[in-house]
């Protein structure tokens, strides 16, 4: 497995490829339709990612001193950003995410170019992501 | 009138999003501003800056002719019976909890029913609410029909002498279509029950009178209607207003002000406390010479081809459920809320978005409505007298391409 650092610019790459938003776009639906869903009985209440306009879960569990991600959204697009994050940050240690600066999310123009309720909602996957982190951190 | 002509009036259609021609297809949220709006409001700005009605000097005497004659053409505009019928807010949302607060501290008592259609906006919800928990009133539903309409019959069976007030848009944001609030007026009446009707939307696309309405209460917001964005207006009969309290308390809602107690204005400044939108209220005077501009038989005629155009696409496409069927088509303005079978309607307005064309998605502020029909949001499309039918098959050309990007 890549390290953080490597994932990161391997993503960085892939997304200089685009011309244009419609091709970052339809990257980002691929990725979603390739997620693997979150078992229904994971799509809870206290998994759900407030902010966002369409519905984001996130499950963050301990493996063998890892964090593992695993997300779903109703909206493909979202499902394709929570996917990419699921794949930078998944199976890394609490501390390597909670000392990441996530600033790979602006490189890739993600923040920027989302609408504002979309912005609001990587924000709050962000943030939940590095909640978890914080959380089982030693 | 040529459409072009009109075009030129509002500078942002010009625009460009990402090196395409901006389409704003989000007119129901609010209107684009004409050049004569944003030239009144920088006269008001920059020449005429002065706090109304209290000093004597010369400024001061222009900037309350200005907001007072608004007032004036208002009351023509909607054919009220006198001036003091028209109370200027900040917009339908503040009309709309004035009238909530007020009529329950005049007239509600406990055990009292509020009766509110199924597809209001949430601002004709939420006060309603808070009013019925003040006063231990209860608010009951007027439900909406699968087609988007309302059943005349349904709304005379829900009516109990204790049913206060019903509220309803005389065009729902999500359904687009015009509901016959001067028949629901009349059943209202006699059941000795008032009528408010919400025309944020209905006063920007039908010549509205009302008292041949017969409402006893109509507002709107100006933004929706070319005005300046903080602008708002509250029509009342005067023999409810005059039964009202204040609602907020400050400058020039008073009539004396004693330590021991304060005595009121009259209607209208009764509710108009505090220093007034000055730059603002000014330009509903160019926003209803827009209104009436816009009523142009040749505007009328693009319109209902953009109306015919958009249901027969709509409807072609098996995938898309567009909600407000009811005929005929006439009975209802160019707005249009649908889902995508299989594609999401913020992925839908994302997309659409990078093809420059500007839609809302989401709940609408009409929750309740969103249960209703069972979906987590909607696509709304909604267009304005300044839109075109090619802006209108472009949006649909969009609209297929992002389906089929999400779907294939």
């Amino acid at each position: 497995m890549s390290t953080l650092e490597e994932k990161k610019a391997a993503v960085v790459e892939d997304f200089m490829l685009f011309d244009d938003w419609m091709d970052k776009y339809e990257y980002l639906i691929n990725l979603g339709k390739e997620l693997e869903p979150l078992p229904e009985e994971c799509r809870t209440e206290d998994r759900l990612i407030r902010g966002c306009q369409s519905r984001v879960w996130l499950d963050a569990r301990m493996e063998e001193g890892k964090l593992v991600f695993r997300a779903d959204s109703d909206a493909l697009i979202t499902r394709g950003i929570i996917a990419l994050l699921v794949q930078v940050y998944s199976g890394r240690t609490p501390e390597e995410i909670a000392a990441d600066d996530f600033g790979f999310l602006e490189q890739i123009g993600l923040k920027e170019n989302l609408s504002p309720t979309r912005a609001n909602g990587l924000v709050s996957m962000v943030s939940t992501i590095r909640q978890a982190a914080k959380e089982n951190a030693r | 009138m040529r459409i072009e002509t009109i075009r030129q009036e509002f500078p942002q259609l010009a625009g460009q999003v990402y090196g395409k021609p901006l389409v704003y297809l989000d007119n129901a949220a609010t209107s684009l501003r004409p050049r004569s709006v944003v030239a009144k409001w920088e006269e008001m700005s920059t020449r005429y800056n002065a706090n109304l009605h209290r000093a004597v000097h010369r400024m001061a005497q222009i900037a309350t002719d200005e907001y007072e004659s608004s007032r004036d053409a208002l009351r023509d505009f909607i054919g009220a019976a006198r001036r003091e019928e028209i109370v200027f807010t900040s917009g339908a949302t503040a009309s709309l909890n004035l009238v909530a607060f007020c009529l329950g501290e005049s007239m509600i008592r406990e055990g009292d029913e509020i009766l509110v259609a199924e597809s209001e906006h949430h601002s004709d919800i939420i006060p309603w609410q808070q009013m019925c928990a003040r006063k231990g009133a209860k608010l009951r539903v007027y439900p909406v029909e699968e087609d988007g309409s309302y059943d005349l019959e349904r709304l005379e069976s829900l009516l109990t002498d204790r049913t206060k007030i019903l509220c309803i848009a005389q065009i729902s944001n999500v359904l687009g279509i015009i509901n016959p609030v001067r028949e629901m007026a009349a059943v209202c009446h006699r059941h000795g029950c008032l009528i408010l009707v919400d025309g944020a939307q209905g006063i920007v696309h039908l010549p509205v009178n009302v008292q041949d309405l017969d409402c006893d209460f109509y507002l709107f917001s100006g933004h929706k209607m070319y005005a300046a964005p903080g602008t708002g207006v509250l029509y009342g009969r005067l023999e409810l207003l005059e039964q009202f309290p204040p609602y907020m308390g400050g400058g020039e809602m008073i009539a004396t002000v004693r330590w021991e107690g304060s005595t009121f204005a009259a209607p209208p400044q009764r509710f108009e406390a505090g220093t007034q939108n000055i730059s603002g209220v000014p330009t509903w005077k160019p926003a209803i010479e827009t209104l009436r501009l816009l009523r142009d038989p040749q505007i009328e005629d693009e319109q209902a081809r953009i109306r015919d155009f958009m249901l027969d696409a709509l409807g072609s496409d098996p995938r898309i459920r567009l909600f407000g069927t009811a005929e005929p088509r006439a009975a209802r303005i160019p707005l249009f809320s649908f889902a995508v079978e299989g594609a999401h309607h913020e992925d839908l307005a994302l997309i659409l978005d990078k093809f420059g064309v500007a839609v809302r998605s989401g709940q609408m502020c009409a929750e309740p409505l969103m249960d209703r029909f069972g979906v987590t949001g909607m696509l709304r499309v909604s267009f304005a007298p300044y839109n075109t039918l090619q802006e209108a098959e472009y949006a649909m050309e969009a609209l297929r391409k992002a389906i089929k990007m999400l779907t294939e």
